[in-house]
């Protein structure tokens, strides 16, 4: 018999979670843009019902200033509060970088120790809806190249539920990613759902021939691209990151040492992406192992486009996984 | 909305002037001994002197309480010496010792000390403002009556980190109040080349908080000021901005030139030096004696002395302290 599950899409997971650790927490507080309820509980509503069942101190709407938010949020954190912060769009935290990279990441370190900033940043992004240049870009590298973050990106509504949980009680700050193409899709999520480790990827499917390493939306693409190559008899093996900063090298690296071959998918661009990290790191370990090169495949150096012939073509897609796995295979 | 300047403001009593004046000097003493030991190539650090700045922060201080917080920026050992950082390990810090306030990883434009309630300082200018409302925050949360004073310069208030935590502090009623302290130049460039109106204070209308401006230089105006918006912001009364101004006689950095600067404009200005004058004033008062103030002297440059000892003798972290502190948990490199 299976544990009880419930039905719900990510925004609602993020909902329970955020919900739950208000409930288990005094100290966990929330704030951000149209945050609380008559300002419509968020802008996609990730956080209805929040400030009408714990109040307007701990839930509050903000102006739209994002130094000012992420600056309270530090400021509680150093006070002993737990703080979420939400911006609403991952290009909106280019307002909050000096909070955010010269203050929440560094803090600690700069203190000897002293201080610590346990806030998590929550945002939605993510090209395919039209939203063009500045709504929609995957800034996940310069966080994940900032030493004192924690990237976290997830996929579906149970590693939403279970990620955001761990954000809120890690003792660092964290970035939590909500892509738009991962929100709107109902799943079951086990009524018990808990913490999911911060740093452990989730082998989605096993498999022999290949290995593809995808976080956040691209999940979905790799998922399609994975029954296409089932079809062509390549068997390959699905690793959903989950965490970006740090991510699960033992487990990306116990897979290629299995398959031999690697295939990197994230929506940023490519060009200086994690998916270099990924690869030069494959490469320094595993090298006399690899039965082929390790692709990289992600945005082309380009803005967020509008046109929608050409966001298409922005996002990696799935025949695009399809065909750099043949091009592995040999 | 300014301030009356009414005749009952509140005076510091004897006790209190003498505090404030004690206050000075250990950041006067500091700083002089900074500058010696930097001189003597025993010291590398950059060094960005508030000497001529002593008062603000001293008179400031003898109204907070030690769990009371401030945010102050790269230009702030006078704010932590007056809020009660003990020197020996702020000067283990600036010599980046591991026995400093923060082993060593912070330096001089980050020094944090909880146990005295510096809790961030800040080497970007505005950012100490933004953090300081947080800490507001948490004190409201906790039903508290503790309050937070961000200190920063007059170049921040052109910076958007200001606006930004102005408004939010005044719209949520925070128990913060915002220390300017205009000394007159952002960097090198002169206040009113880069600031659209004369008085930083009047942007408090802005927000519709109460902001005034004194003479940073005078103990017993800034003492006045900081009183009352420190009282008012424990009272739920709300935060208050208060342009300070002064003057600081070393430039930006130490060892920069002071070409960029009016050279009456400076004359005057250490010719008002805040020091002998207020020493004046406590002697014609009979606050203080000769004979007490140079006992204080005396005692404080042994103290400064005894912390610099006690620094350059101190051992310099492990390299292992690059993996610790990036995380709670330390890192593998």
């Amino acid at each position: 018999m299976s544990a009880p599950t419930t039905k719900m899409n990510a925004l609602q997971a993020v909902n329970a979670a955020i919900a739950e650790a208000m409930a288990a927490d005094p100290k966990v507080i929330l704030l951000g843009e149209d945050v609380a309820d008559p300002e419509g509980g968020g802008v996609v509503g990730t956080t209805r019902g929040l400030s009408t069942r714990f109040g307007d101190d701990r839930v509050k709407s903000t102006p739209i200033s994002e130094q000012a938010i992420i600056g309270a949020a530090i400021g509680a954190a150093l006070g002993g509060y737990r703080p979420i912060a939400e911006i609403m769009l991952m290009n909106f935290t280019t307002i909050a970088m000096d909070m955010i990279v010269n203050h929440a990441a560094k803090l600690r370190f700069m203190s000897g120790g002293q201080s610590q900033v346990p806030i998590t940043i929550h945002m939605l992004t993510g090209a395919g809806a039209s939203t063009a240049g500045q709504h929609a870009d995957h800034l996940e590298a310069w966080f994940a190249h900032t030493a004192g973050l924690k990237v976290v990106a997830p996929s579906c509504p149970a590693d939403y539920k279970g990620l955001m949980l761990s954000c809120i009680a890690d003792p660092d700050p964290c970035i939590f990613i909500e892509s738009m193409r991962t929100l709107f899709v109902p799943e079951d999520v086990p009524d018990d759902q808990g913490p999911i480790e911060l740093g452990r990827a989730n082998i989605i499917q096993e498999g022999n021939d290949v290995t593809i390493v995808a976080y956040s939306g691209m999940v979905i693409t790799a998922r399609e691209a994975v029954k296409k190559l089932a079809e062509e008899g390549i068997s390959a093996e699905l690793i959903d990151l989950r965490t970006v900063a740090p991510w699960d090298r033992d487990c990306v690296l116990a897979s290629v040492r299995k398959t031999g071959r690697a295939v990197l998918v994230h929506e940023a661009v490519r060009s200086f992406g994690v998916g270099a990290e990924i690869a030069a790191t494959i490469h320094e370990a595993l090298f006399g192992l690899l039965k082929g090169p390790v692709r990289r495949l992600g945005a082309p150096y380009s803005p967020v486009p509008f046109s929608k012939p050409l966001e298409n073509a922005f996002l990696v897609q799935p025949d695009a996984v399809v065909a750099a796995v043949l091009s592995v295979m040999g | 909305m300014h301030q009356e300047r009414g005749a009952n403001r509140a005076m510091p009593d004897a006790a209190t002037q003498l505090d404030i004046y004690r206050r000075m000097i250990r950041i006067e003493r500091n700083d002089d001994a900074t500058i010696r030991t930097i001189k003597q190539g025993r010291l590398q650090m950059p060094y960005y002197s508030a000497r001529g700045q002593e008062v603000i922060p001293s008179a400031v201080s003898v109204n907070l309480n030690p769990d009371d917080t401030i945010c102050t920026i790269y230009r702030g050992i006078h704010d932590m010496v007056a809020k009660g950082v003990p020197l020996r390990p702020l000067w283990a810090e600036i010599a980046g010792r591991v026995t400093g306030t923060c082993k060593g990883k912070g330096g001089p434009m980050h020094i944090t000390h909880p146990e005295s309630g510096v809790m961030v300082t800040t080497g970007i200018v505005g950012s100490s403002m933004p953090i300081a409302n947080g800490l507001a925050w948490a004190a409201k949360l906790d039903g508290s009556r503790r309050v937070t004073v961000a200190y920063f310069g007059d170049g921040a208030s052109n910076i958007g980190a200001f606006h930004e935590s102005l408004n939010l502090a005044s719209l949520w009623k925070l128990p913060v109040i915002f220390v300017c302290q205009n000394n007159r130049y952002a960097e090198h460039s002169r206040f009113d080349k880069c600031t659209a109106v004369d008085r930083v204070a009047k942007r408090a209308g802005s927000y519709d908080m109460p902001g005034e401006t004194v003479d940073g230089n005078d103990p017993f105006e800034m003492y006045a000021a900081a009183r009352e918006a420190i009282e008012r912001a424990r009272d739920g009364g709300g935060p208050t901005l208060i342009e300070a101004i002064t003057f600081r006689f070393l430039g930006h950095v130490f060892g920069d030139d002071d070409k960029y600067m009016d050279k009456a404009e400076k004359a005057a200005a250490m010719a008002r030096d805040p020091i002998p004058a207020f020493r004046a004033r406590l002697l014609e008062s009979g606050v203080a004696t000769e004979q007490g103030l140079a006992d204080m002297h005396k005692d404080i440059t042994a103290e400064v002395e005894d912390a610099m000892q006690f620094a350059l003798g101190s051992e310099f972290p492990s390299v292992d302290e690059l993996r610790r502190d990036v995380f709670a948990t330390e890192i593998a490199l």
